[in-house]
């Protein structure tokens, strides 16, 4: 593929994430105020897409087969453990995180193997 | 202004870790793909976009048509139709920084932006700015790493990606435990699971986020009233206190 065309696909591709982040300021971002319901769904709506968000990262989780999604499972619960402790953004995500980095990477097999 | 950016930083740094893993991955797929770092750099400059840059290299390499690509950009962002509606009133009194706020509003930097808590002492415009081009920054230097020098950096990143996803858990708390009302937190998980199962992981998204919308805008007055009502009480005890420490 040429150039041109490279450029024509990642313009088109920036123009198109701009109009979906741009849309609500265009329909209700006119000098009349934001409506009464909008400003409302925008007080509530964080905490609700959080929740979708985090589904959306799990989204491709399989409980049918190995590793069961159990590393999602372990690594999720210690992010909820640890920030319910001690309230610690950072070092909620970083223990879970380096978790599920030992578990996916080699740990969860070897002690697959040694327990097969 | 230092103390501010230091503010930023610090509130940056889970998505710092998650940008630069996965714009790493990002540069590499796209210079496997036969596309120099350069086309990391525009990529992540003009299109800034996370998951949405996977599939553009899928795009790219497999020559999709313009109208392809329109449409499926459009769809996997849709989601950030919703992004904005909390942002309207502030985004408008930043000035300048306007369509940059709109810009660079992506999954990360809306779920910082919704649960920072700036100090009284700080301009607080300045600092949304400051954490939406410290993400972008992230992104972009992780795209370039990645496509210049991907394939030889011999640590194992796999599984790093989660961090985004504890970042979320961790978000999520925070709001439920600020919240008066938990039907919008419970509303999100569950409609979400609820449309994965029956429509699968690759189209569950917006009919989940339209039925939440529904769902608050349908429970509104309910909703209304249990956040009024704890406000009216906590005022009520403020002021009862307040009186008391001027009986004192």
């Amino acid at each position: 593929m040429n150039s041109l065309n490279t450029a024509a696909i990642v313009f088109l591709a920036a123009i198109c994430t701009f109009a979906t982040r741009i849309t609500p300021f265009l329909l209700f971002g006119s000098k009349k105020g934001v409506p009464d319901s909008v400003s409302y769904l925008g007080k509530i709506l964080p905490a609700a897409i959080m929740g979708v968000l985090i589904i959306y990262c799990l989204k491709n989780v399989s409980f049918t087969s190995m590793p069961f999604g159990i590393p999602e499972i372990f690594a999720s619960s210690l992010v909820i453990f640890l920030h319910l402790w001690k309230r610690n953004t950072l070092l909620s995500i970083a223990g879970g995180t380096i978790l599920y980095m030992l578990m996916v990477q080699n740990f969860f097999d070897s002690l697959f193997y040694f327990f097969m | 202004m230092r103390k501010t950016l230091e503010f930023a930083i610090k509130q940056t740094i889970p998505v710092f870790c998650g940008y630069i893993f996965l714009g790493i991955a990002f540069g590499l797929l796209l210079q496997k793909a036969g596309y120099s770092f350069l086309w990391a750099f525009l990529i992540s400059l003009l299109v800034y976009a996370g998951s949405m840059q996977f599939v553009l290299v899928g795009l790219l390499a497999g020559g999709a048509s313009l109208p392809t690509v329109g449409i499926m950009t459009l769809m996997i962002n849709s989601r950030h139709i919703f992004y904005g509606l909390s942002f309207i009133e502030k985004f408008k009194r930043m000035g300048r920084k306007y369509l940059y706020m709109i810009f660079s509003l992506t999954d990360e930097t809306y779920s910082v932006l919704c649960s920072v808590k700036v100090p009284n002492e700080m301009d607080e415009k300045r600092v949304f700015f400051m954490i939406s081009l410290l993400d972008q920054i992230y992104w972009i230097m992780g795209s370039v790493i990645g496509a210049l020098i991907g394939e030889k950096i011999p640590f194992n990143s796999k599984g790093i990606d989660f961090a985004m996803t504890a970042l979320f858990i961790v978000i999520f708390i925070e709001q439920w435990k600020d919240s008066k009302t938990h039907i919008p937190a419970l509303s999100g998980i569950v409609s979400s699971i609820l449309f994965l199962i029956i429509m699968g992981p690759d189209s569950f998204l917006m009919p989940a986020l339209i039925t939440v919308v529904l769902i608050l805008l349908m429970g509104k007055r309910k909703i209304v009233k249990k956040i009024d009502y704890d406000k009216k009480l906590s005022e009520k005890s403020e002021l009862y206190e307040s009186r008391q420490e001027e009986m004192i």
